[in-house]
């Protein structure tokens, strides 16, 4: 858990630098409630004697959550975000170890679904000094939408280019707080690779997969927007290294596990492309967490002597 | 050439060889020995010897038990104390038979002294010949498994052995009997190994040895090219990479050969290979050549604590203790005694169980190093069906075995748990996987085998 919390490091100075004050406020809440949550659940409705939170798994998953969230949302709204992530989303299926979803995960989608007003309007970079007064603008992802919507490829030259999008740094971006910069993301997927903590399988599938069907689809009509931009956009990368990754909702197997990440790339275009939210990331995943029991049940590990000879 | 290793899983435990370079002593005589009827795999032995008779060293004193089985042999000379029951190493008291030592008197048939004895010079040996001195002898796997070795050489109809494997791996920490033994009588080791390439009809030998050994890779080596340069036998010394469980007989017979033993009831002549311990071919050896029944062998005592650990060649039914104070005694505070290693080896209850055919080892380890920590929920990291050389998914195993879902356990392979411990050892939650997979094991192998007895009634 502490290896994850590592990884995300760079993810959070990125967010402090490109969204300030506002980031260090909803990343605060969200991690401060999660630990609470976890804690007074566990003591005074399952009455465990034994704490979970130094266990480092609430930080986690309050990090997590708030790098989801765009970072102008009120700290009421984010607490219930909370609530949802540690209490309906874990403690309901007894805790850690126990959860079918992603805790993050089904604190978002409950807040998209609850508050999808202030849940799509993302603040634009470089606003240090400002929370709930930021600034808004169009993601990447809704400038895709509004193509494809509009049967429009021109609309698409408003994206920023690929270089921007890698680091983040476009001065009209705006996202989700600790998606912005795939290079951040990146270093944290290098050192959880070099540390053991996760294996290529989900990260890779889910961006080759995303990857080669955005590029087959922009190939086909050029209203869909280039695979470069599709993979370095949104919560893509995000998603793929830290949340489907999370141990304890995705397949035991490496067969397995690519099985799990090109489905959830697959259903990502799927829903960016196609579906009511220009992103579709965290949906893709929950659907495919919901499917992990089903592929740990029939996808199992080579047996010693099964190897041809 | 590149080092060649097992292909599924697999760990890397800290080494601990503190006696490597420890040349090996030979342990005093006991006032006592203790040897207990079931030292080996199968039915225990039948004593052949009353209170009172008098014994030598090398004297019979419980014959085999039935087919799977090996007779047991004084290793002391004295005086049959009483015939009753002990502590052995499972922590349960068994049937054993005592012997009060008095001088040190040899049968005659046994040859004492140092001269090679080669194959070439002895023709009388036929196969059929080296197979029933072997079994006579009551040799038994050497390497802690204790399967009898005659049976191995005989093997079913339905399969046929290619090659003979030694196996000289060694892999399980702190152990270095094995080590010691090809050191010090390393020509001993090739004539036993040829003994066991003719008594199974076979021309074809390995020697695996993992690459922390180089020093028995080079001796070996060389020894194999001026013994079988001319001859009808080829011997290969095969450098193995360093990985636990290499020593498991599949994951030798993998990593030699490139050949899986399938599921049980398959064994590794399934595949056309015979494993056999380096200790178990100098057994050989010495049995074949020396007329000389198993009853010393080569063990390690060891141990962080330990002032002096060291290699002993000890006479079985020594206590352990003996073996201890002659390594300056047991240390001082609470200690975790283990006959075997830190991975395979078995926590024991006293320090009077007596050194056996399978005793490889007598490891201490201090309480600090033994104590387990306290077992976290499982976030289902798949760290453990990453290493489990079986291609097992142990967390799924310990589950099932804790909500006694035998039927499931028996179809997701239990059975074919080596129990090398790779799984509990990885574990970041320190879950018990080990101890709840036995007991799925031994349940399971317990309805298999009522299934199979009321199938033939």
């Amino acid at each position: 858990m502490y290896g994850v919390i590592i990884a995300l490091m760079p993810a959070l100075l990125v967010s402090f630098y490109f969204f300030g004050i506002g980031s260090a406020i909803v990343c605060a809440t969200s991690v401060a409630a999660c630990v609470l949550f976890e804690w007074a659940i566990n003591k005074f409705m399952l009455k465990n004697e034994r704490t979970t939170i130094c266990d480092g798994s609430a930080v986690l998953t309050g990090l997590l959550l708030g790098f989801n969230l765009p970072s102008n949302l009120p700290i009421w709204i984010i607490i219930i975000g909370a609530l949802f992530a540690i209490g309906v989303g874990k403690m309901t299926f007894g805790g850690l170890g126990n959860n079918l979803f992603n805790p993050a995960l089904v604190g978002r989608a409950a807040l998209l679904v609850a508050f999808p007003a202030q849940m799509t309007t993302w603040p634009k970079v470089g606003q240090l000094t400002s929370y709930l007064d930021a600034e808004t603008g169009a993601t990447p992802l809704s400038i895709m939408k509004e193509a494809i919507k509009n049967g429009d490829a021109t609309v698409l030259d408003r994206l920023p280019d690929s270089l921007s999008l890698f680091l983040g740094n476009h001065p009209d971006g705006a996202g989700a707080m600790g998606e912005i910069c795939a290079l951040a993301l990146l270093l944290g997927l290098a050192y959880m690779l070099w540390k053991k903590i996760i294996t290529w399988h989900i990260p890779v599938s889910i961006i080759a997969t995303v990857f080669v069907f955005a590029g087959l689809l922009h190939l086909a009509n050029p209203i869909y927007a280039d695979p470069v931009s599709v993979v370095l956009s949104g919560g893509l990368m995000l998603g793929a290294i830290f949340m489907a990754t999370d141990y304890v909702t995705s397949p035991m197997t490496a067969k397995g596990q690519l099985i799990y990440g090109v489905a959830i790339g697959f259903l990502t275009v799927v829903i960016r492309n196609w579906g009511a939210y220009p992103e579709g990331m965290s949906f893709a995943i929950l659907i495919m967490n919901a499917f992990t029991p089903l592929i740990n049940n029939y996808v199992k590990p080579k047996r010693f002597g099964e190897v041809a000879k | 050439m590149n080092a060649r290793t097992f292909r599924i899983g697999g760990i890397h435990p800290e080494e601990n060889k503190l006696t490597h370079e420890v040349a090996t002593q030979v342990a005093a005589l006991p006032k006592q020995a203790i040897f207990p009827l079931s030292q080996h795999i199968g039915a225990p032995a039948k004593p052949v010897v009353a209170k009172g008779d008098k014994v030598k060293v090398g004297t019979m004193i419980a014959e085999a038990g039935g087919f799977v089985s090996a007779p047991i042999f004084s290793s002391v000379s004295g005086t049959v104390f009483k015939i009753d029951t002990a502590i052995d190493a499972t922590g349960y008291r068994k049937p054993v038979i005592i012997i009060n030592v008095e001088g040190d008197d040899w049968e005659e048939t046994i040859d004492r002294s140092d001269k090679l004895e080669t194959v070439k010079e002895h023709p009388e040996l036929t196969p059929e010949e080296i197979v029933s001195r072997i079994k006579d002898a009551g040799v038994v796997g050497m390497g802690g498994a204790c399967f009898p070795t005659f049976i191995k050489l005989t093997p079913p109809p339905t399969a046929k052995a290619e090659c003979v494997i030694i196996n000289a791996v060694e892999c399980e920490p702190y152990i270095t009997a094995d080590y010691r033994l090809m050191m010090e009588h390393a020509d001993e080791i090739l004539v036993g190994l040829e003994l066991l390439m003719k008594g199974a009809k076979v021309t074809k030998g390995y020697i695996g040895i993992e690459t922390n050994k180089p020093a028995a890779i080079d001796l070996l080596t060389r020894k194999c090219a001026e013994v079988f340069a001319t001859s009808e036998y080829q011997v290969e010394v095969v450098p193995l990479k360093q990985r636990y469980p290499q020593g498991g007989e599949k994951q030798l017979v993998d990593a030699v050969i490139r050949r899986q033993v399938p599921a049980p009831p398959a064994i590794p002549v399934n595949v056309g290979a015979i494993v056999q311990n380096v200790g178990t071919a100098f057994a050989v050896y010495e049995a074949v050549m020396k007329h000389k029944p198993l009853f010393e062998r080569y063990t390690t005592v060891t141990g962080k604590r330990l002032q002096h650990p060291g290699n002993f060649l000890v006479r079985m039914g020594t206590p352990m203790k003996d073996l201890i104070d002659a390594c300056g005694g047991m240390p001082e505070g609470d200690n975790k005694l283990l006959a075997g290693g830190p991975m395979m080896g078995k926590a024991l209850t006293s320090v009077e169980v007596p050194i056996c055919k399978g005793t490889n080892s007598v490891t201490i380890i201090s309480d600090d190093e033994a104590v387990r920590k306290e077992p976290q929920p499982c976030i289902r990291c798949a760290k453990c069906v990453g290493v489990c050389p079986m291609g097992l998914e142990p967390y799924l195993l310990a589950k099932l075995a804790e909500v006694q879902n035998w039927e499931r356990s028996e179809q997701e392979d239990v059975v074919s748990c080596i129990e090398c411990g790779s799984c509990q050892f990885t574990c970041p939650a320190h879950r018990p996987l080990l101890d709840n997979i036995r007991l799925g094991k031994t349940t399971v192998m317990g309805i298999i085998r009522a299934r199979a007895a009321a199938a033939k009634k």
